[in-house]
């Protein structure tokens, strides 16, 4: 019973965490209608940028700005590439996404080679016991900042200017423009907004009980395109439970494997998109999405 | 078919047969890959370029062909706990089940496939790279682990694609190895691929995917099974997939289950992206692009800038070559929404236009294709 309850709530807590970056890939799905396949790459800068300026800047001037410089890249991407795109399909743009993938991941996992970086953060490897469970401080710490943040964006995407736009735009964008809505700002807003969660999940990522950035972070910020799938591409809501599904599958696959070890080594890592699969053939749509309904 | 087709047909065959003569072995490897990527490409270009559906798994397919070939070709071995199956059918019949094989996995994803659409799809297949490599660490027997297992070589009525010391084969005063051997096989499959997928694309059903891809409801409102056609499609392309794996295995000689990970899905996107969507030729441009451009960058590195010899701090020719097809993806979606075939075709039609004009005095009387209407 206490190792169900700490791979629970460790899977939540790794949960709430696949559960921002998924919530990233919603907002620029539904502000600019991109798949965005980049999003691995953005969470690598700003986890790159942490490990390499903690030392001289202190973790949280450090996480600061790699909070900014991954939104900045988001922004980027959105101004100098989906802006200029004049393309039909979004497939196309979704393959665009791709290739800045390949050219940031290439050239970030070169700079990081085999080496693993530290983030320097305030939680090191610290244990809390409650009862007999033992759960890492970093955990907690996971959880309960993934959780504001959520909240938090949330609440600025109901009540805020900023966030009436860009439900506004991801309604019927051609209105929102007529009716005042800057178009080239929400998207870029979007993209920004996305950067800055994919970063703060990158650290969250990194620390206690993982050794620390190394260049398989890409592969497991993967698992959060599941997270955001099978909850459904357009809904916020649906971000949240899929990275929770997510986060719980994985920690208690991973947690039992030795019970589970006729299936396999190694299946922690595919049980996610076996859900997601599982999910799919059920609802193709997603958990929370809207199914598709067209007017001829 | 007009003259210039012909034309350009001969002149490529030609340099197909000699090709072999003059060029060295590495060279022909990679002239190999190149050609196991197009056909490859070709399927997926069925599937992303004329059908509008994303994949990003498609590495998966090309690893079901290649070990799915291995397995069927090879002798089992004893040797307890390294112990590989197979069955030890004759090569062709293994190669033929290895792409009917990964036409099966493809069959079996169509609950999938046949719904989902675009990126949606794209990312549901990423499913099938993390479910292939952990099949393919797992199933050892058949895969023989992490570090692969040899590959039996293709044996057509008697005459062995491989380097026979005992008897070489020598025409012209070159001696006939492996590579150049299997290097007419690649040409031939390659051939009958793309005629294949040109043949899809021109008739029937590249109209219907094609209707599929630019208006879904117009497409079923039109009496096209949309579901159906998604499925088959899916379909065809992963056995495109398992003929280019059972290639590659081929020229590899060693099949190794990280080879066949997300990188390679995603050289293949960028394949059909850089050559041209929708198109035979836009897929083989594409996969001689990108196939080639590792190999040029290792061949020039000590006369280009930027990047180093292998071994030193810096930018490798391999990095150099991601990044830069990787920003050739982005740039031709910006610039060139044709790809490289779209760019010839205009440079083509440019020229075609500006040397009628040109003689257009002369013949005045003769109308010219272009002021026939």
């Amino acid at each position: 019973m206490t190792t169900f309850l700490e791979l629970l709530v460790n899977g939540i807590s790794i949960g709430a965490v696949y559960a921002l970056i998924a919530l990233g890939f919603v907002i620029i799905f539904k502000a600019t209608e991109v798949v965005n396949f980049a999003h691995a790459s953005l969470l690598l800068v700003g986890g790159f940028i942490v490990a390499k300026t903690h030392e001289s800047l202190g973790f949280w001037l450090a996480l600061l700005l790699g909070l900014a410089g991954a939104a900045a890249l988001g922004a980027l991407i959105e101004f100098a590439v989906i802006r200029r795109a004049n393309v039909v399909s979004h497939s196309i743009l979704a393959i665009v996404t791709i290739g800045v993938d390949i050219v940031l991941t290439t050239e970030l996992t070169r700079q990081i080679g085999t080496e693993v970086l530290a983030l320097g953060d305030p939680w090191g490897s610290e244990v809390l016991h409650i009862g007999a469970v033992n759960i890492p401080l970093a955990r907690i710490a996971a959880l309960v900042t993934a959780s504001l943040v959520i909240a938090l964006f949330l609440l600025a995407f109901k009540y805020t200017n900023w966030g009436i736009a860009m439900r506004a735009t991801a309604e019927d964008s051609e209105t929102a423009a007529l009716m005042g809505v800057r178009r080239g700002r929400v998207s870029m807003g979007a993209w920004a907004v996305a950067g800055a969660l994919a970063a703060l999940a990158a650290l969250f990522m990194c620390i206690f009980p993982t050794p620390g950035l190394d260049r398989t972070v890409t592969a497991t910020a993967m698992k959060a395109f599941p997270a955001a799938i099978l909850g459904g591409l357009d809904s916020t809501t649906g971000a949240l439970a899929g990275g929770l599904i997510i986060g719980v599958t994985e920690s208690l696959v991973g947690g039992y494997q030795s019970e589970l070890v006729f299936l396999g080594r190694g299946l922690g890592d595919v049980a996610p998109f076996l859900v997601m699969i599982i999910i799919l053939l059920i609802r193709p749509a997603g958990l929370f999405g809207t199914r598709e309904l067209a007017r001829v | 078919m007009s003259r210039s087709t012909i034309l350009w047909s001969a002149v490529l065959a030609a340099a197909a047969v000699v090709i072999p003569f003059y060029l060295d072995a590495s060279w022909l490897q990679d002239g190999l890959f190149a050609m196991a990527a197009a056909i490859g490409a070709i399927g997926l270009n069925l599937l992303t370029g004329a059908t509008g559906q994303l994949s990003m798994g498609h590495a998966f397919f090309l690893a079901v062909g290649a070990f799915g070939y291995v397995y069927f070709a090879s002798e089992p071995q004893e040797g307890g706990a390294h112990a590989l199956g197979g069955l030890g059918l004759p090569t062709p019949l293994a190669a033929v089940l290895a792409v009917l094989l990964a036409g099966v996995a493809g069959g079996l994803f169509s609950p999938i496939a046949a719904r989902l659409k675009g990126a949606y799809l794209g990312i549901a297949t990423l499913a099938l790279i993390f479910i292939g490599q952990f099949a393919m660490t797992n199933a050892t027997p058949v895969t023989g682990g992490h570090n692969g297992r040899p590959v039996p070589p293709m044996e057509l009525f008697g005459f062995v694609f491989a380097d026979t010391p005992e008897a070489p084969l020598v025409i012209a005063g070159v001696p006939f190895g492996a590579l150049e051997r299997l290097w007419f096989l690649g040409a031939i499959l390659l051939l009958g691929a793309g005629l294949f997928a040109r043949g899809v694309l021109r008739g029937r059903p590249g109209r219907a995917m094609n209707t599929i891809r630019d208006h879904e409801i117009a497409a079923g409102v039109m009496g096209v099974p949309v579901s159906r056609y998604r499925a088959g499609v899916f379909v065809l392309s992963s056995m495109y997939g398992g003929l280019a794996g059972v290639l590659i295995a081929l020229v590899f000689q060693q099949t190794v289950p990280d080879y066949f990970g997300l990188l390679l899905a995603l050289a293949y996107l960028a394949m059909i992206i850089i050559g041209g969507l929708g198109s035979v030729a836009g897929a083989v441009i594409g996969a001689v692009f990108v196939s080639m451009l590792p190999r040029l960058l290792t061949r020039y590195s000590d006369a280009l800038p930027l990047i180093v010899q292998p071994g030193q701090e810096g930018v490798g020719a391999a990095e150099a070559a991601q990044i830069l097809y990787g920003l050739a993806v982005v740039v031709v979606v910006l610039f060139l929404p044709g790809g490289l075939l779209g760019l010839i075709t205009q440079l083509r039609l440019r020229i075609g236009n500006r040397l009628p004009a040109a003689a257009a005095p002369k013949h005045s009387l003769t109308p010219t294709p272009e002021t026939r209407n």
